[in-house]
């Protein structure tokens, strides 16, 4: 034992007989009435207690001035080297400060005038990931725990926190998710040439490392992936048969449609919806063809009327061949059987059935079309999921229509949902110019959703949109919390470079008539923590440059 | 003097935030937005208007180059010190992205206080320089003689206590709770003796402080009972070792002796607190002397000590030792110039000598907790469950804390032996702040080495690199 020096009488000539630690320990515990060390009781005009502790003493000095070095456990594996540049020190603080605002830390309540921090740090990791920066190391303890307290900053805190956190999460069981989180637990996957190696790991991994391997397969090498899947596809399980049958979305082509035809014919309903929806996205695919058949004879052009109007005459039946292409014949509570059935043939026929069954019209024209005994609403909506799922640029900016028109606003044929769905697929110009003109026309209170799906930092016109209807709401008096949300993507997705324009409204303004009682207050903070934020989001990009 | 381009880390401005609250919200006021008429003297005085809720902007100014420490002022109600407004003013300053101009003239509001404290600092000094005639040297005197007749009273009487407690085992110690003790520190009070007091009521917690506890409980009655003896032989001791009793009976001292003049390193500063008082510890190290001291500043209970130094930078400034044999302890005397950054660092040792530096510093002060060392090229490790974790022989000596289970160590990188952590490190965050930094590779901490093992304070990465802060 290297740590205390054994106490023997030798090496300490001052007390001849001194007892041992022990002895002192348990004569203490046990009280000196009971038991006197013999050593102690010869110590010449002291009381037993006295003297114990005068020893106790002495050996307690001893003791700690005699310590030595214990010896060393087995050193650790040293981390993976991180060949990233590390971030530069201004943009190391201000992570440090972004990661020190943990959500409930505050006081609550009312937001006040300064930034929520916490809101920022996903758009600070986004930032430093696309400039290929490495996490600053004494960082990562607070970048583990608050990518564990917050699943949706998980992706970007462990790309951002590279290989290090890994090793880190090997020795803290706090941090078990990123282990989980990365494919194999930051083991490697074989490469796409490593035939024998991929179809081991196949075989013999654990599910989310194969999910992982199929994935990144299909990514790169789409045909590969599919002939492992089909080498062991009667032998899953049937959730796990789901899982791999979603991964083929990526890379989706015709050389996919003899398996996905096999899999309409499956045992689970699940594995079979989900393979006539993949199949219903190919639009060459044979089930495409039969589901356009279907749906082009629900719906005809009627040039008996004045204008041509669109009938529709939904099917009668959902006969087995329908169900075996994926129509649900059952329709949840509260809808007909026939427009359900109709709206799922609508829905998978491939979009360009319609210009040849409706004269050759342009979509435009086709949405246009009046549509007879109130089919409209349900036409449209199941055009609306087919453009969304072909990702139909031409339809989906049919459907939306002009932003001014006051169906846009809904409740028309139209869901906002379902247009923000549709905005998605068209470019981040037309998509920002889009919502711009329907904030115009329409305002803020029903634009969050479409606000939600615009590329950041918005583009010119849409911030000045939206920071002109505030501006607007403001004058009128309302509170602005009705519109903080709203407030709170403009404050991450507006262009940093507005907060100069946005400076002027962050006076208190004179309060209208009719206004609220202290609102002209409350904007004015909700405006000064909109420009701070903005001047963070600004200092953020420019402590981030690119390396 | 001037400080021209000398900004300081965010870092630094941060760690002098009073408390977590209030380094989050100067954080938020960092940035340009809120400030209007922000300047600085180039000289560390700096000022500037932040806008608040209310109409009125608070004047904010900061004076780092003052020569008792970094002083604020704020028109702010906030009774923090510094308050977030302070705290942003800096950090703005600190980003150097021009919010803050150098070289400028200080508004009348701002020059108004700070001419004013130059001028008290100067009056200070003036005075600081004839020596504090007391009023009435035997009155004085007197009330001298009549503490320390109390103190004696005190110390008899606890000597007693102590007594009895070993005659009737400490066994029933466990039994007999808090209140015994709690009556006893409060004898301690009375007597004026507020370092026996401290003493005694931490040795009413140790029953309940888990395996282990009989062992403890020993060491500190033995310790106790040692400075009782001490101060009621003192007159019997050398000079040295009676300051030092004194001062740990708790006895109130002077710094005296000649100021040292150096550029210290403000290596770390941590809080302690119980329900009566903070304290905040700063440790320096000087360059040029290789000296490591002490600050204690203290703020009463729930109140931030005024006091606050950024870790990482370098004061020129002297500083008066406290009297007493191995006494590191100083006072803060005048600075000269605002601090800045350093890459300086302590010159570190190994393990075996960290240990053998305690040691030696117990023949000056055995109620010595710990001794500042500065370790180089230790990794941390973790120690494998070597054995029982219950450890009731003896978890006293390093080796004993080895056999915790989970426990970890600062091993050195070429020899075989390292320094257990101290089991209150072990729970701290700056652990795996540690951890991370060294990722399996050797590092330099400072920390304070004692018989509870080591508790680290800050690090170095190997290749240079900031102070990073571990309390």
């Amino acid at each position: 034992m290297p740590t205390n020096p054994t106490p023997s009488t030798s090496t300490v000539p001052t007390v001849p007989t001194a007892p041992s630690w022990d002895d002192l320990v348990t004569a203490a515990l046990l009280g000196t009435e009971r038991r006197a060390l013999p050593a102690i009781a010869h110590t010449p005009g002291k009381e037993a207690p006295t003297a114990l502790l005068d020893a106790a003493a002495l050996q307690t000095v001893r003791r700690r001035a005699g310590l030595r070095a214990a010896p060393a456990a087995a050193l650790p594996e040293p981390a993976a080297d991180d060949p990233r540049p590390p971030v530069p020190p201004a943009a190391r603080r201000r992570l440090a400060t972004l990661l020190t605002d943990q959500p409930g830390t505050g006081g609550g309540g009312r937001r006040g005038a300064a930034p929520d921090l916490m809101e920022l740090l996903p758009q600070w990791l986004a930032l430093a990931n696309v400039r290929g920066y490495g996490a600053p190391p004494e960082l990562l303890p607070a970048l583990l725990n608050a990518a564990r307290g917050r699943t949706d900053l998980r992706p970007q805190a462990l790309t951002f926190a590279g290989p290090r956190a890994l090793w880190l999460a090997r020795l803290n069981p706090d941090w078990k998710f990123a282990l989980r989180a990365t494919p194999g637990g930051g083991v490697s996957l074989p490469s796409a040439d490593d035939a024998p190696q991929v179809q081991r790991l196949w075989e013999e991994g654990l599910f989310a490392e194969r999910v992982a391997l199929l994935t990144t397969l299909r990514a790169h090498h789409a045909g590969t992936a599919l002939d492992l899947l089909v080498s062991t596809w009667s032998t899953e399980r049937a959730e796990d048969r789901l899982m791999f049958l979603d991964s083929l979305r990526t890379g989706l082509s015709p050389a996919d449609e003899p398996f996905l035809e096999r899999a309409l014919t499956d045992r689970s309903r699940n594995v079979r919806a989900t393979a006539a929806e993949l199949l219903s996205a190919l639009p060459e695919s044979a089930l495409a063809g039969r589901m356009s058949t279907r749906a082009a004879s629900c719906v005809a052009v009627d040039h008996t009327s004045d204008t041509p109007t669109l009938t529709v005459e939904a099917p009668h039946e959902c006969d087995a061949g329908m169900e075996r292409d994926g129509v649900t014949p059952k329709p949840p509570t509260g809808r007909g059987e026939r427009s359900w059935w109709l709206g799922q043939l609508v829905e998978a026929a491939p979009l360009a059935t319609w210009q040849p069954r409706l004269g050759n019209r342009t979509p435009t024209e086709i949405v246009a079309l009046p549509v007879a005994d109130d089919w409209r609403s349900e036409l449209h909506a199941a055009w609306c999921r087919a453009a969304v799922r072909q990702r139909d640029v031409a339809w989906s900016r049919a459907l939306l229509g002009t932003p001014a028109s006051p169906d846009a606003a809904g409740p028309g044929a139209v869901s906002l949902a379902e247009r923000a769905k549709l905005l998605a697929s068209l470019p981040a110009a037309e998509r920002a110019d889009w919502v711009a003109g329907f904030i115009a026309a329409h305002g803020l209170s029903e634009a969050f959703q479409l606000l939600g799906v615009c590329a950041v930092p918005w583009a010119e016109p849409l911030g000045r949109a939206v920071v002109d209807s505030l501006n607007i709401a403001r004058d009128a008096g309302s509170y602005p919390w009705s519109f903080s949300g709203v407030m709170g993507l403009a404050e991450r997705c507006l262009d940093p470079s507005e907060a100069v324009r946005l400076e002027a409204l962050t006076a208190i303004p004179d309060e209208p008539e009719n206004a609220s009682p202290g609102a002209g207050g409350y904007w004015s903070e909700a405006f000064q923590r909109l420009v701070t934020t903005l001047r963070l989001r600004a200092a953020i990009r420019d402590e981030l440059p690119p390396p | 003097m001037t400080q021209q381009g000398v900004r300081w880390t965010a870092d630094q401005v941060l760690a002098l935030a009073p408390d977590a609250s209030t380094r989050k919200a100067g954080s938020k006021l960092g940035v340009a937005g809120p400030w209007s008429e922000a300047g600085s003297s180039g000289e560390g005085a700096m000022w500037g208007l932040c806008k608040g809720s209310g109409s009125k902007p608070y004047q904010t100014i900061v004076d780092i180059a003052d020569s008792a420490g970094p002083a604020y002022k704020c028109s702010c109600p906030s009774r923090k010190f510094p308050c977030k407004h302070a705290l942003g003013l800096l950090l703005v300053w600190a980003g150097a992205d021009g919010t803050v101009p150098e070289g400028g003239e200080p508004p009348a509001w701002a020059a108004e206080w700070l001419a004013a404290r130059r001028k008290r600092a100067d009056s200070k000094q003036s005075s600081a320089a004839a020596p504090a005639a007391s009023a009435d040297p035997e009155a004085a005197r007197r009330r001298a003689e009549k503490r320390a007749e109390r103190i004696t009273a005190g110390a008899t009487e606890l000597e007693q206590r102590l007594s009895d407690l070993l005659c009737g085992g400490t066994a029933s110690a466990e039994q007999m709770g808090y209140g015994l003790w709690e009556e006893t520190a409060a004898r301690m009070v009375d007597a004026q003796a507020p370092g026996l007091a401290a003493r005694v009521r931490e040795l009413g917690a140790i029953p309940s402080s888990g395996p282990g506890w009989p062992v403890r409980l020993l060491e500190e009655c033995a310790l106790l009972h040692l400075l009782d003896q001490g101060w009621l032989h003192r007159d019997r001791l050398p000079e040295g070792l009676a300051a030092t009793v004194r001062s740990r009976v708790g006895l109130p001292s002077q710094p005296e002796g000649p100021p040292v003049r150096d550029h210290w390193v403000v290596l770390a500063q941590y809080d302690t607190a119980d329900s009566r008082l903070t304290t905040r510890r700063i440790w320096l190290y000087g360059t040029e002397s290789g000296r490591t001291a002490l600050l204690l500043s203290y703020g009463a209970a729930g109140r931030a000590p005024a006091l606050a130094l950024p870790v990482g930078l370098a004061l020129d400034a002297e500083v008066t030792g406290y009297p007493g044999a191995g006494q590191l302890r100083v006072e803060l005397g005048e600075q000269f110039a605002a601090p800045t950054p350093t890459a300086q660092r302590p010159p570190g040792v190994r393990p075996e000598e960290a240990v053998a530096r305690y040691g030696a510093a117990l023949r000056d002060d055995p109620w010595l907790e710990s001794w500042p060392v500065t370790l180089a090229e230790v990794i941390p490790a973790r120690t494998q469950d070597v054995r029982d974790a219950r450890g009731t022989r003896d978890t006293q000596g390093l080796q004993g804390l080895q056999g915790l289970q989970g426990s970890w160590q600062l091993a050195d990188a070429t020899t075989e032996s390292a320094l257990p952590l101290a089991p209150s490190a072990t729970s701290r965050p700056g652990l795996w702040r540690l951890i991370a930094l060294s990722g399996g590779a050797p590092l330099t901490v400072f920390g304070e080495c004692g018989h509870r093992g080591f508790t680290p304070l800050a690090a170095w990465p190997k290749d240079s690199g900031e102070t990073v802060s571990l309390c």
